[in-house]
Order: structure tokens, then sequence, then C-alpha cells
């Protein structure tokens, strides 16, 4: 678990290795399987081919040159939403700081958002800060929780796989990533058994403090149901653990019969005496969804019960921060607050918004089918998030090889399969997995005819692959 | 669920208190944000709501932010970054060529050409190679890495994850950090954070709020009883006392790092604020090279720069860079993990970047404007400077030195006994009881010098010079009053 940082090293080789192949493609002339690299390695949309909301992008002009308002060329809604967003800037202008935890309004309309999503139930303004991109709010609420002088240190129980930024945060400030593992058998479930396992193994080797709960899943792409959050809250309470809840993918479910269940709800609707005890804290961002807009760095922390001494201190070591990037907070107003039917720029949106919705429940299904026709790989079906987290049964040859090289066997098929297939994908040794199981991690929310030849080529080198090494 | 639980409801009891939260946040402060604004927000809202005060608005002099105070963006900028937003313009003739061309460089250098793909966590390499190119035309030619330039968050992002590299050891072995009082609160808090040890070296407010080597030089040797000083920060132009080093200071610094092994901090993001004749900015890197080998290949150092102040004032969008000089190729490999947890820098902040370090050329259709405009903004400034030391110096009471840079004045207050001991009585710092009243009885938010350091026995405190200038001469006029009355009333 500790090692895994390192491969960030081996990271950069290989986005260096993708942007030298990409560039020789286009100047070499080197006869290669494929023109360009297909960069699905991060949940990005728009690298990947997704294109931006419209609405967001004119609303944004806008804001940044204001004269646009004028401009005849844009639809009304979108000139007077950027006259509503300059009004909340001070001295009408996005170049302008924010008040530290977010412009005012902006923070009201989140709560509304969060209101309406979670059938009613009030969220209050003073504990929601917007910070640039979930990632920080996650290290400042992590800097809160861990005591670095305590003795035993700090634990925080993480999921296994998880995407790696948070096991860092974890890592950097001192404190132990308790790893549960999700069951791969049961398409990723997250079992309390094994959350009851991982919290007894902390015993003498750290204090858990804190659960990380990702739901949707990132890499594995699970969706909770109802019953699943509640026993984890119910968890949470029995061991005293802080939630910590990363929602980013809350508008990702394709599952037939999966729903999003938002943490916040859950507690609230448990009644006493969880509902006013359990500490959480709920992340959710403008990088992933419809949006897509991972570039502009805005994401929100919502905290519910937390003492209010210690919320003084968080109130403070936001503001040193300064303040996010006030473009990305109009993108998130944007998100909890999409244009309305009537609206001139109403339909538009819904189009693009149902196009992404169509091209995410295409790729998951096409994925789970090419990648479960494939000998050696398989993969459980899909039912949330922006990836696929196939499994590959790699033979003892190639796992042999990949030891010769000093590479994990999953970082080797990765490695080959950018510099023969021009696909670059995460391996699951980034995200952790049970030991002797090799994963690979790639963004599904990629254009139709994108997603075709991706397939077409993990296809063809999947099966030369095999060969290779049986 | 309640807004705010009140107390533990249930035999549970919460799991993060005072008692078991990070004891380093708890010590956490930062002044510019801290209790004055929020009463003067809280004012804000009591107008709103119809309240009657001697005052109609409350004049907030108390953070560095141009736009907030009605300074204009630069419109050249401004185009660039509504094409990268929305494409689409490139089609629109109202927008300049050149800051067409400008755009769709940007937009090739992104993933996907859109400013929303994450971008490398070191920041798109060709904006890198932009800055490296400015900062060796700054610095007459010495070459500039592109490797070694990291972009951030606004330049307090960098600041901070520098010192998370350098902060480490226990007890007696802890790091110390130098950084001069009085000193912008970021580094306070930073330390605070990082449980590092602040180590203060006093500027010299008889003259100038210069820097001394022998003050230096003193702290120095009294920390090296408790801790182990690596660090030297220094900012320059200086935050909150508008002081810019002379070279032959800055050469004495650098031969300071040196001679003490320390890792110099310089903090340049007010490098194109420098109003008062005779003053130039220096750029750190440049005196180390001009130094010579023996210091160029030596001394490590971090500089630091910014879209938030100078002439752009562009604070909302967080764009920012480091360049890194000297540093261990290990260490290096440890930052770059430590930048990619926060993933990327906003991009936009990163295409802004990139215009200020390669503006309108002459012989380009923007230039004209821009050049007007970059002037202006700059000159009105240099005026509001010279204004404020002028006005203050004439208040009995108040004595303040030239506002040679940046973006503050840090004028000392003379209280009288019968203040300070009221404000002692109200639990206050005197120049917070100060600067509350002042909230109170005129609407103006500055911030105490308790905020940011001061010797032992003076008052200070910070104000902007931002407000347009008929404004600017109403809130001097204001305060001149103030001062009269306060003065008045407990003598």
């Amino acid at each position: 678990m500790a090692a895994r940082g390192l491969d960030l090293i081996l990271h950069r080789a290989q986005v260096k290795l993708c942007d030298k192949l990409q560039a020789k493609t286009q100047s070499d002339g080197v006869r290669r399987p494929y023109k360009e690299v297909i960069d699905v390695f991060q949940g990005d949309l728009h690298r990947a081919g997704m294109k931006p909301l419209t609405f967001v992008r004119q609303v944004l002009a806008a804001c940044v040159y204001p004269p646009l308002i004028n401009s005849s060329n844009l639809p009304l809604d979108v000139r007077q939403r950027a006259q509503e967003e300059l009004g909340r800037c001070v001295g009408g202008s996005v170049g302008s700081y924010s008040a530290a935890p977010g412009i005012p309004e902006i923070i009201h309309s989140i709560s509304e958002f969060i209101k309406r999503r979670d059938g009613g139930i009030p969220s209050h303004p003073e504990n929601i800060y917007i910070s640039p991109g979930s990632q920080w709010s996650i290290s400042n609420i992590l800097n809160v929780l861990v005591n670095r002088e305590a003795s035993p240190r700090t634990g925080v129980l993480i999921p296994v796989p998880c995407h790696n930024k948070t096991v860092l945060s974890i890592t950097q400030l001192g404190a132990v990533a308790v790893p549960y593992y999700l069951s791969e058998e049961q398409g990723w479930a997250l079992q309390v058994e094994e959350l009851q396992r991982a919290h007894e193994s902390a015993k003498g080797v750290c204090n858990p403090v804190a659960l990380y709960v990702i739901n949707p899943g990132n890499p594995a792409g699970y969706v909770q149901s109802q019953k699943s959050v509640l026993e984890v809250i119910r968890f949470a309470w029995e061991k005293r653990l802080f939630l910590l809840v990363d929602e980013l993918y809350q508008d990702c479910v394709y599952g037939e019969n999966c729903e999003f269940v938002s943490y916040k709800r859950a507690l609230s609707e448990m009644g006493p005496p969880f509902s006013g005890t359990v500490e959480l804290a709920s992340f959710h961002s403008v990088s992933k969804g419809f949006s897509g807009e991972c570039g502009l760095r805005a994401g929100y922390v919502e905290l519910v019960n937390l003492d209010p001494a210690v919320m003084k201190h968080i109130h403070t070591l936001f503001s040193k921060d300064a303040c996010s990037p006030v473009l990305g907070q109009i993108a998130l107003n944007l998100m909890t607050d999409p244009p309305k039917p009537g609206d001139p720029s109403y339909l538009l949106y819904k189009q693009e918004i149902e196009q992404i919705r169509t091209v995410l429940v295409h790729s998951v299904k096409k994925v789970h089918e090419v990648v479960n026709s494939l000998p050696g790989f398989s993969c459980p079906p899909i039912e949330g998030g922006l990836f696929a987290f196939p499994r590959l049964h790699l033979t003892p040859k190639a796992i042999q090889k990949a030891k010769e090289l000093g590479l994990q066997p999953d970082t080797f098929y990765c490695t080959r399969l950018l510099e023969e297939g021009g696909v670059f994908t995460g391996p699951g040794w980034e995200y952790g997995q049970k030991e002797g199981t090799y994963h690979i991690r790639f963004c599904i929310a990629v254009p139709q005819d994108v997603m075709e030849e991706l397939l077409r080529r993990l296809s063809s080198f999947h099966m030369t692959f095999m060969k290779d090494f049986s | 669920m309640s807004q705010q639980a009140v107390n533990g409801v249930s035999h549970r009891g919460r799991v993060l208190t005072l008692d078991s939260m990070n004891p380093n946040v708890k010590r956490v402060e930062y002044a510019v944000r801290g209790p004055i604004v929020q009463r003067a927000v809280q004012i804000e809202k009591e107008l709103k709501e119809g309240a009657k005060k001697p005052f109609t608005e409350v004049i907030k002099a108390n953070i560095g932010d141009a736009h907030a105070m009605g300074q204009k963006p630069i419109t050249f900028f401004r185009q660039v970054l509504a094409l990268c937003s929305y494409p689409a313009l490139l089609e629109d003739s109202k927008f300049p060529e050149d800051a067409k061309q400008r755009a769709r460089r940007i937009l090739e250098a992104c993933g996907g050409h859109s400013i929303g793909a994450y971008s490398a966590s070191q920041g798109i390499e060709c904006i890198r190679q932009d800055v490296a190119r400015y900062i060796e035309k700054r610095d007459g030619g010495i070459p500039s890495n592109p490797d070694n330039i990291y972009l951030s968050t606004g330049a307090s992002d960098a600041i901070v994850t520098i010192l998370k590299l350098l902060v480490c050891g226990e007890g007696r072995d802890r790091t110390g950090v130098m950084i001069s009082i009085p000193q912008y609160p970021l580094y306070s808090a930073a330390l605070a954070d990082l449980g590092a040890v602040q180590i203060n070296y006093y500027l010299d407010e008889d003259n100038c709020w210069s820097l001394n080597i022998t003050e230096l030089r003193r702290a120095l040797s009294a920390a090296r009883e408790h801790c182990n000083p690596r660090v030297l920060c220094i900012i320059n132009p200086g935050n909150p006392t508008g002081q810019v080093q002379s070279r032959q200071c800055i050469e004495d610094v650098i031969r300071f790092a040196k001679e003490e092994h320390l890792f110099l901090m310089a903090d340049e993001v007010y490098q194109d604020n420098v109003y008062a004749e005779g003053c130039q900015f220096h750029s750190f890197k440049k005196v180390l090279f001009e130094m010579g080998p023996e210091y160029s290949n030596t001394v490590e150092m971090a500089s630091f720069h910014s879209t938030s102040k100078c002439y752009m004032g562009e604070c909302g969008f967080r764009g920012g860079y480091m360049e890194v000089i000297n540093l261990d190729p290990e260490v290096k490999a440890q930052l770059i993990k430590l930048v990619s947890v926060r993933l990327c820098p906003p991009v936009p902040g990163q295409a802004l970047l990139d215009l200020v370090v390669n503006p309108p050329q002459p012989d380009e259709p923007s230039y004209a404007t821009f050049m007007k405009e970059r002037t202006a903004v700059l000159s009105a400034l240099a005026e509001k400077a010279r204004l404020t030391e002028q006005i203050f110096n004439t208040v009995p009471g108040i004595t303040c030195n030239p506002v040679q840079g940046a973006m503050y004045t840090f004028p000392r207050i003379t209280l009288p006994q019968k203040a300070i001991d009221k404000a002692k009585e109200l639990g206050l710092v005197p120049d917070m009881f100060y600067c509350m009243r002042l909230l109170d009885e005129e609407g103006i938010c500055l911030v105490p010098g308790s905020g940011f350091g001061q010797r032992e026995g003076t008052y200070h405190f910070r104000m902007t010079i931002l407000p347009p200038t008929e404004k600017l001469k109403v809130v001097l006029q204001k305060i001149r009053e103030f001062q009269l009355r306060f003065t008045q009333e407990f003598s």
C-alpha cells in the first residue's frame, strides 16, 4: 500500500511516452496500427473527446468578457445568467477574490440543490465549503482529523480498489490507510463483514477515526444500495468513525435497479440517534457528471453534525487558501442550477445531457460485452461511475516477463497496450487489488466512435498479448 | 437534523472534537480574513437590512483585491480567456486576430482542446516554456529551465507546497523558517499548520522597513538554540510594508543564505508594483546568477509569482507559478508527488498566466490598448501610493513610511495609554480595538498590525491603496478625522 506512490514516477514516464507517441504518429510517418493515442487514463470527459455543455461555456465566456452580455449572438438566458453571476462577484468581476468558503449566493444555491436532491431535507449554507476540486476539501478535512502527535497514529479506512489521490493525502499527513476490500465476485460490493475485519486489523497498528467511501465507485463501478448505505452508517456509528463520502459520480448511474442514495439523506432518514450524531463530510465536484469541467477546479464539501468549535477552525483553514477559482464556482452553480423548461437554452442543454447519458449507457454495455467475450479478461456489469475496471487473467509467462522487467504485471500490460495498441490506461496496481489479481482501469466517457475504436484496439492487442504469453 | 448540534446528544460523543483534532490546525490564524472582516460582513448585512449607520457602505481596504475596488481587467486577457471558454467565438469578427491566435495556441495544448480537461500536475508544458522565456527576458538572458517551473493555484499554493517539502524533524531538530516581521500572514498560518518553528527577523521601521543582515544573524543564532533553521523567506516588494529591496541587500541576503545553508523562498508577486523613484525590482534569481557559479550552483531557492497582483489584479483566477533552483533531483520527485494529489492548477489561471508572460507585442493589433491599460493601472497605483504617504504623515499620531511598492501602507499609530488600557479591558489587542472602532464609526475595514507582526509596544494597521483615487482621498480623510477623535476621547 505504501509503495503505491512510487508509481507516480512511472506514470509521468507513461504520460511522456503517450505524448511522444502522439507526436510521433503525426510526424515520423512510421507505420503503426493507430493514428493517435486514445487517452482514457483519467476520468476526464473532455480529454476523451466529449464536448463541454454549450450553456455553461457561453455563460462563462460572457462572465469573463462582459461586453458579450450585449451580444445578440448569445441566447437571452445566457446573457441574463451571466449578468446575475457577475452581480454576485465583488466589484462585478470574476477576477476578484470571493469569500473564502465561496460566493454566498452560490453556496446557497448548492444548499438548495442538495435539499431538492434529498427530498426536502434541509442543507445549511454554513456547512458548505467550495474548494479548487474535491481533493482539496478532502485534504483539508483529513488535515483536521489527523493528529500527527497522536500515538498510536491516526488511521483512515479506505476501499480497495481506490483512486490513489486520497490515499496519498492520508499518507502524506502521516496517517495510516487501512484497506477494506470490495468484493469483486459480488460486483465490487461493500460488505460490512469486511469493514469489520479491516477495523479489527487496525488494533495495535493505528487508531481508525474515519471511514472513506466512494459511491458510485472509482475505479470499481458499483453503486451502493440503500441497504448498503444504511449498514455503513450504522457501522460508522458503532465504531465511532467520521464518514468521508466521495459522491462525485452521483450523476453517473446506469445499472438497472440502481439508484444513487445520498449518505446525507439516508443518515437523516435513519432518525435519532444516528441522524444527530454521525459526523459526515460529503464531497461533490464539477469535474465529473455531465459537466466534465475538471480543469476549472471546483468542488464542495457539505459537513454534517460537526462540533461548532471545530467548524470555526475549519473556516480559518479554508480562509488561508484564499478562495476557489471564481470561474469554477460559477460552473458549479450552473451545474446545481441549470436551465429550466421554458428557458431559451433548455432544449439544447437537455439534448446535450441526454447525448452524454446515451453515450455512457452505450459504453458500459459495449465494454461489458466485449471484455467478457475475450479470453483472460472479465468484468462485472458497470453500474455507475466513469470507469471500467476489468480483470486480467494473466498467464504465468506474462507475469514472469513483467518481473524480469521490474514491472508489476498489470503495469507491464498497460505499457504494452500504450505502445502497441495506442490506448492509455491505468494499471490496477495503482488502485490496489487483492494479491495475485490484475486489472486495468480506463474511462468509459468517450464518444461512440472512439469507444468502438478503443475496443477494437483493445481486443486486437489483448488477443496478441495472450497468444504471445500463452 | 439540527443546524448546529448543541451538545453530544448521545453516549456516543463526537469523533472530531477540539481535543481530538489536529492541534496544529488550532494554531492557524489568518488576519486578512479574520475577526475584523467577519465584523465588516456583519455590518454590511445590517446595512442591507436597512440599519442606520454613519456611513452607507463598508470600504474593504483589508484585502489586496484590485477588481473588488473597481480596477478594470486588461481587455486583451479577458478576450483571450473568453475565446478559450467558448471557442465558437473564434468565428466572431469582433475579436482581434492576436487574441484568437493566443486562444488557439492555448486550446491546442489542452486535452480535447478544452480548458475543462485536467492538465499535467506541473502545468501545461507550453505555458511553462513561455514562463521560462519570460523569466529569461526579465533577467537579462539568464537561462530558465521549464522543468523547474511549477504552475500553481495562486502563489500561496506553491509557497505551502515548498514548505511542506522543507518542514521535518522533531523537537530541537524541527525545521525553523525565518520570516520578516511584519509578514504576510499566509506564512505564519502555513507554519502553524505544518508545526514548523517560526523564526522572526524584524524589518527596520526607522529605515523604510529595510532588511538588516545583522538582524538576520541575531534571529538565526537565537533560533539555533531550539530548532533547526533551514529556510529564509523574503517578500520583495514587501507585504505589508511595501519596501523594495536594493540590489545590495539582495546580494547580502543570498550571501547570508549560502553561509548559513538556508533555502531561500523569494515571494515576488508584486514585481511590477514598484513606484518610488530610485527603486527597482531585482529578481533574486538574476542577482543569484550574477554573483557567479559559486552561488548560482549551490544556493537552493524557490521564487514565486502570481496573476493576482501587479497590473492584472486577477485574484479570482488563482494563477501562479514557482521557479525552483538547485533542487535535489530526489526532492523534485517528491515535489511532483505532492502537486499531483490535487491533480492540477486551474486551467483558466494557467491560460491567464500564459498571457501575462506573453503579452501583446509592439507589432500586434492589441498592443496599443494593452499598454494604455497597463500604464494607467500602474501610474494610478503610484499616485495613490504617494498620496497615501503624504496625507498620513500630516495626521498627528500616524507616521507612514514611503510606499515604495506592492499595494499596501502599514502606518504606525500612536495610541494613548487610556486606549491601550480600554482595549485590555475588552480583551482586545490595542490595534484590533482601534480598527474595530474605525470600522464601526466610519465603515472602513483595515487589518490591525498585530495580524502581521510588529515590535512589542508598537501598533500599526494595514490599508490597501486600491480604492479609486477620489474614494481613497475620502478614506484618508475619514481616518484622519477618526484618529483625531480617538486620540481626544482617550486623552
